[in-house]
């Protein structure tokens, strides 16, 4: 199905938050999202969780005649599936464009930096050599998919352990699990994929963004690094100019991050490693908390508060010019009464309502205390002056909204 | 867990109805068949069909009962067709009826229903309607007259992203959603398209019910803190706005967090709030 258009609203909002340096879930500019990687009984099957985004890695093997071009060198196969189980917007006819820019962007990171020894994956030269398969399916699109596949093919790469084969003359033997213990692939280095989003024409820039972040972005630079600080593959789209210190100061900030996820990868490899050895259970089952129904968890996000210092009536006596407080309620009839302005009252006196209007504009504090003291189900929202504000008794459990003004003309002059 | 799914699969096997009284506020299955009060006593324990005679069988008080949501109606029983808990009102006021029988349930899909009250984003202007996506599998028609003081003349000032609040006045499976901003008396009633700044963000739909409910304690304690505006959708969408980005962000941290966390957390993280 189409995808959940942006409203203006979010874009504005977005765009505002960004300039103030703050974002949705309470991150700083350069922080990344928690990363989870657990790993499944197979070797070389993971799953990566950033934030919410994730993506399942599975790495298998095959014996396959070599190309005739390469003799002597293993082949190696990555894919990349957008599963329709990640966002409504992904149908098996309609991902085409975003599908092959990142299968493509994934492939000069893994392949072209010659991350893994394809000479040491060669049986017998120009006969059989191994075909190693990478398939990492997006399970759930929260935004940055790039950065959790790199993570996800790298570790499911090094996790993955080949069966051994052994060459005596002309004979070729290879061995089952059972027989000789699988090998591991023999991985030079771990390159990593860092996603910046540019925002305002490259002045204000995010790491990781997530899905609300995505969409509003300008661009998108990509770095792929490993912890030796060499850059793998740079890319960026979007059509934005960047400034060549931008982009300088980019890498650097990817050198950093790099070596803490290699860091994690390393710990969460080392981990999974000893729980196999010491015979204790392993596998997707074991990360999943039991006796509890949510899938996901609200991790604690670390909100800075110390703006919110004042309370309400202090908010309430600077009485900045676009939070007006409302007026007295006027009591017209035993249960009709009738707060600032609104459309015309024909029920209640006409004298009365233009002296409402007099005692509009002062902000008292003790107005405040009145309205929060009703004993209504509102929360309590100040307005400008100019809109009205409806109490709606009526609904049973609805909550106020602000209008813009009744009378259409008034809304063009202020446009 | 256990006992409830040692529950779940003895029924299943056994392949009998259970009383609907006696899985009350327990996890119920798809599938599973429950009986009402009134019909308990033809089912008795043996289950055989051994039943008293009864001089004037066939008249016995037949008690209206409401389906609620997650449950439908097959012969004289309840079949359940959501996973959830399964709960009870009583029927209240002058003792009509039979009570209201539903299934609690976790979902953030939103199927349009006739009446619900929704935040939809407009998407399209043909004409004389606008489409406007609410989350479900079409997008709804909005007519530009169904605004308050809207003539032939006189416009309401829509773009292309506005939200709008309205409520639904066709929703069914056979034909595309149709909404206003208008109640039967003419009047917005706090419906219509929503200011400008502020955060939209997505929920589920138990959270909206569960924060629309009177009395809420989560809304009185967030009222507290600070002035704010706040419109609920029941399509699992909240638009909310404070007075800087700071607290709108703060804001909408909480009520995403409010679903996941017992009470006493809540009250942990409110008067920490309160404190800074």
């Amino acid at each position: 199905m189409k995808e959940t258009p942006l409203s203006n609203c979010e874009r504005r909002f977005l765009l505002r938050a960004i300039e103030e340096k703050k974002r949705l879930d309470g991150r700083q500019t350069y922080d990344y999202r928690n990363i989870k990687i657990t790993f499944g009984t197979d070797y070389g099957c993971c799953i990566v969780e950033l934030g919410k985004t994730r993506v399942l890695g599975q790495v298998s093997c095959e014996l396959v005649s070599p190309k005739l071009n390469r003799a002597t060198e293993g082949i190696l196969f990555f894919n990349l599936e957008l599963s329709q189980m990640a966002a409504p917007a992904f149908e098996p006819g309609r991902q085409s464009d975003l599908l092959v820019k990142l299968n493509r962007l994934l492939e000069r990171c893994l392949r072209n930096s010659k991350c893994i020894d394809t000479e040491s994956l060669c049986v017998v030269a120009g006969e059989k050599v191994w075909q190693i398969r990478v398939d990492l399916h997006l399970l759930n699109h929260d935004g940055n998919i790039i950065d959790a596949a790199s993570i996800a093919a790298i570790v499911a790469l090094c996790h993955f352990r080949r069966p051994d084969v052994s060459v005596q003359g002309d004979e070729v033997t290879l061995y089952t699990p059972e027989e000789r213990d699988p090998v591991p692939l023999s991985i030079h280095h771990m390159p990593i994929c860092v996603s910046f989003a540019f925002f305002q024409q490259g002045t204000y820039l995010l790491v990781d963004p997530n899905e609300r972040e995505e969409r509003v972005m300008d661009g998108l630079l990509v770095i792929a690094m490993n912890k030796h600080r060499e850059i793998c593959t740079i890319q960026s789209s979007g059509g934005i100019m960047l400034l060549k210190d931008q982009v300088l100061r980019c890498s650097k900030i990817a050198g950093v991050k790099v070596l803490e996820i290699t860091e994690l990868i390393q710990k969460a490899l080392e981990n999974d490693q000893k729980v196999r050895k010491e015979g204790g259970k392993f596998g997707f089952a074991e990360s999943i908390a039991s006796q509890r129904i949510t899938a996901f968890k609200m991790e604690k996000a670390p909100i800075d508060t110390s703006d919110v210092e004042e309370k309400a009536e202090e908010i309430i006596a600077e009485a900045e010019p676009p939070s007006e407080v409302v007026s007295k309620p006027v009591l017209w009839t035993p249960g009709t009464a009738q707060i600032g302005e609104g459309i015309e009252n024909s029920w209640g006196d006409l004298e009365d309502s233009e002296k409402e209007e007099d005692d509009e504009g002062g902000s008292d504090e003790a107005i405040i205390l009145d309205s929060i003291k009703m004993d209504t189900r509102e929360v309590s929202n100040i307005g400008s002056q100019d809109a009205p504000i409806v109490l709606s008794d009526s609904e049973e459990e609805e909550m106020i909204i602000l209008e813009p003004d009744k009378n259409p003309k008034k809304i063009r002059e202020e446009q | 867990m256990a006992g409830v799914m040692a529950v779940a699969a003895e029924s299943l096997a056994g392949g009998r109805a259970r009383a609907a009284r006696t899985v009350l506020d327990q996890v119920v299955l798809p599938g599973e068949e429950l009986l009402l009060p009134e019909q308990e006593d033809a089912e008795g324990p043996g289950g055989t069909g051994e039943r008293p005679l009864r001089l004037n069988a066939g008249v016995r008080a037949r008690v209206r009962v409401v389906c609620g949501p997650g449950l439908r109606r097959c012969g004289d029983r309840l079949l359940v067709t959501k996973c959830g808990r399964l709960r009870y009102k009583e029927p209240g006021g002058s003792g009509g009826g039979g009570g209201v029988y539903w299934v609690d349930s976790q979902q953030k899909r939103y199927v349009p229903v006739k009446g619900d009250h929704v935040i939809g984003i407009v998407t399209a202007k043909s004409g004389d309607i606008f489409k406007v996506d609410v989350g479900g599998s079409e997008p709804a028609s909005l007519s530009y007259l169904a605004f308050e003081g809207a003539t032939k003349r006189n416009r309401p000032n829509v773009q292309v992203g506005d939200l709008i609040y309205g409520q639904f006045v066709v929703a069914n499976k056979d034909m595309e959603p149709e909404m206003v901003c208008i109640d039967s008396c003419g009047r917005a009633n706090g419906m219509g398209v929503i200011g400008q700044d502020g955060l939209l963000f997505k929920v589920t739909l138990g959270l909206i019910r569960k924060l629309l409910t009177p009395d809420c304690e989560i809304l009185q304690e967030v009222g507290k803190l600070y002035p704010l505006e706040i419109v609920f959708g029941m399509n699992g969408r909240i638009w909310v706005k404070a007075k800087t980005i700071q607290q709108t962000l703060i804001l909408a941290n909480i009520l995403e967090a409010c679903e996941h966390m017992t009470a006493d957390q809540r009250k942990q993280i409110f008067s920490r709030l309160a404190e800074s």
